[in-house]
């Protein structure tokens, strides 16, 4: 039996319906990722989750116990917050220690247990300041220190990283991991990042407008995606979405100042095939699409595009050529020679490329 | 370069000086009262019948203070200030304290523990500040009446309560709607309830708006006239009733340096928590102002 259980929630306060419906397990000792744009019901989830809110319908069980009617302090979990939420008339120790002071543990034993998780966190040097007197970095220490010295059963974080500054971020991001790793604690995280989902979670909710898109492990969400939407949302740069027109087991894109571009598949999917004639979009990711100097995969399809404008990335240079009437991004090889306004050879990845449908944005399979 | 710009550096200078001038001007101006009201309380009483209001005392004397506080005819009894500043105080102190307390206990719910029809409750508790206080004198009089307060100090305490109320519950609703709500669901988690969250949490993160509230509470009450007129008796008189009945007193001669005194005395309190407190209150109310 999972871990966490989310069963059928739904929310709503008045006539808005802020969550519909959503069910993810979650299994002990997991990464739960909940991504998605502002607004679109993921902090809910997490607050309903911690007792802070109230559901509408619906059931959260830890360990098969329903816990939908506890009091936020009787669930035995401890979050984050993203503005780290550390209480400013008390110093740091005081910090960590609140929540076993209001538990009613002795003193003595508050002390060895903040003194134990300063040390695992190395923040022992700060215990007795204020946290206005901390950093960024620092003051997200304090704020995991005081959500593990509980031992509580599950993690929650919500946007934790999104007040630091980019090179910190990365650096705590490793942190979370890390600690995630070490007491192989489970947890729940929040964030409209998706490059933050991808490296953190071991599984991914894709959220939009209180619905789940998705549910799966990041390589799922990624190469899988089940719309469009999940397809646009996750990876950076985002996946090309080229509308394009089914001839047979072959798929046609026009091509700006030139002939059609034609792909042609040893078998297209049964519902791809069957709109012959018809609209599809085909979605592709930038890597999918490279330089014919490296290896595009066994199926790959070579063929001549021109280069609008060349970005060059460090580890990789980023082409962009237009396809379909729409801009596509391809990942090249850092020593390619090409320029901008010129044609280039570029091998399209049969294997990675997946199939919406226009109207709807579902994946046809 | 240099050349150039020595105009513009002494005109700069002549704006400063009429600047600082004028404000002296206003200085003076204010402090002037004050300044008639001191040194005229050091007077003997024939210096002031015979000389100039704004002179210097030739003859120094702490007599009229003594009298004013000790001694002075108030009604029937020759007993001084004294005991109605003893009254005021004794009014003062719970009638700030409570008012304070609720106050923030009001906005402390009316901010973090929301509820249907909150808003329409501090609507009403806004609009406690703007009703006068002469609409309030007969009903009030009446519920005194009824329940056995009329003329004394826990009645005056009473009366002083529930009209800072609105006052006290809308300087703390503000403070605390700036006030990270997160921070209150962290103290949720960590199993703080509705008392441990607000005494440990929100309380001492109160300082700047505790006095504000305290200076502002303690200035209406202590200053009240009305009040303490309509519903003191002669035991529980604050002391600006006393003060009034010692300046129109209609028996005997007008002691001017007295009456001067006995005004010092009496504003003295309200002097002394403004200078002893008063940065704190701009401060107070500026943050108030720019988070709320």
């Amino acid at each position: 039996m999972s871990f966490l259980q989310i069963d059928k929630v739904c929310k709503s306060f008045g006539p808005i319906n802020v969550l519909r419906d959503i069910s993810l397990d979650v299994e002990e000792g997991g990464f739960l990722v909940l991504v998605g744009p502002s607004g679109c019901g993921k902090s809910t989830l997490l607050n309903t989750i911690a007792g802070l809110e109230k559901l509408t319908t619906g059931e959260i069980r830890i360990e098969g116990n329903v816990i939908d009617d506890l009091e936020p302090a009787d669930r035995n979990i401890a979050m984050v917050f993203q503005s780290y939420a550390l209480y400013p008339n008390m110093n740091v120790g005081q910090n960590i220690a609140f929540g076993l002071e209001m538990r009613g543990m002795p003193k003595d034993e508050r002390d060895a247990k903040v003194a134990e998780v300063a040390k695992t966190l190395q923040i022992e040097h700060l215990l007795d300041r204020k946290p206005g007197q901390l950093s960024g970095g620092q003051r997200q220490r304090v704020a995991m220190g005081r959500a593990l010295v509980r031992n509580p059963k599950l993690f929650l974080f919500d946007e934790p990283l999104s007040n630091l500054d980019a090179k910190l971020r990365v650096d705590m991001r490793t942190e979370i991991k890390r600690m995630h790793q070490t007491f192989g604690s489970t947890i729940v995280y929040v964030t409209h990042d998706q490059i933050e989902a991808m490296t953190l979670g071991t599984r991914i909710a894709v959220l939009k407008d209180g619905i789940v898109q998705q549910y799966g492990t990041p390589a799922e969400i990624y190469n899988d995606p089940s719309n469009m939407f999940v397809a646009d949302f996750m990876g950076s740069p985002a996946m090309n979405l080229i509308p394009a027109t089914v001839r047979g087991h072959a798929i046609e894109m026009s091509r700006a100042g030139d002939d059609p571009l034609v792909l042609s598949f040893d078998a297209l999917p049964v519902t791809v095939s069957a709109r012959n004639g018809q609209d599809v979009i085909v979605g592709i990711r930038p890597e999918a699409i490279t330089d014919a100097a490296g290896r595009g995969g066994e199926k790959s399809i070579q063929a001549t595009c021109r280069i609008d404008v060349v970005e060059p990335a460090g580890a990789d240079i980023y082409a962009i050529t237009t396809l379909g009437g729409k801009e596509v991004v391809t990942r090249l090889h850092q020593d390619w020679s090409g320029s901008a306004n010129q044609a280039a050879d570029l091998l399209f990845n049969l294997e990675k490329i997946v199939f919406f449908d226009p109207q709807s944005g579902e994946r046809l399979r | 370069m240099a050349h150039s710009s020595q105009p513009a550096f002494s005109s700069a200078r002549l704006l400063r000086a009429c600047l600082y001038a004028v404000l002296i001007l206003f200085a003076v101006y204010y402090l002037l009262p004050l300044f008639v009201m001191l040194v005229n309380s050091v007077k003997t009483l024939d210096e002031i019948r015979g000389g100039n209001m704004m002179a210097f005392p030739e003859n120094f004397t702490f007599e009229p203070w003594l009298t004013a506080w000790s001694s002075a005819q108030i009604g029937v009894e020759p007993t001084g200030l004294s005991p109605y500043f003893i009254n005021s105080i004794l009014m003062v102190v719970p009638a700030v304290t409570i008012s304070t307390f609720l106050g923030a206990l009001n906005g402390y719910v009316l901010t973090k523990w929301r509820f249907p029809g909150d808003k329409i409750v501090f609507g009403l508790m806004l609009f406690a500040c703007f009703i006068p206080f002469q609409i309030v004198l007969i009903p009030m009089a009446r519920v005194l009446g009824t329940i056995g307060l009329a003329g004394t100090t826990s009645g005056l305490v009473l009366v002083h309560v529930v009209y800072g109320l609105g006052f006290t519950t809308l300087f703390f609703r503000n403070y605390y709607a700036a006030f990270p709500d997160e921070l209150i669901k962290a103290a949720k988690m960590d199993g703080a309830g509705f008392w441990r969250t607000f005494t440990r949490i929100l309380l001492p993160s109160s300082g700047p708006i505790i006095v504000v509230t305290v200076i502002w509470q303690f200035t209406n009450i202590w200053n009240d006239f009305l009040f303490g007129a309509s519903f003191a008796d002669f035991d529980s008189m604050p002391m600006t009733v006393a003060l009034n009945n010692l300046v129109s007193s209609s028996t005997g001669v007008k002691e001017y340096n007295v009456h001067f005194a006995g005004a010092v005395l009496a504003a003295l309190p309200t002097l002394i928590v403004y200078v002893v407190s008063g940065r704190y209150f701009v401060r107070g109310l500026m943050a108030g102002a720019v988070k709320g």
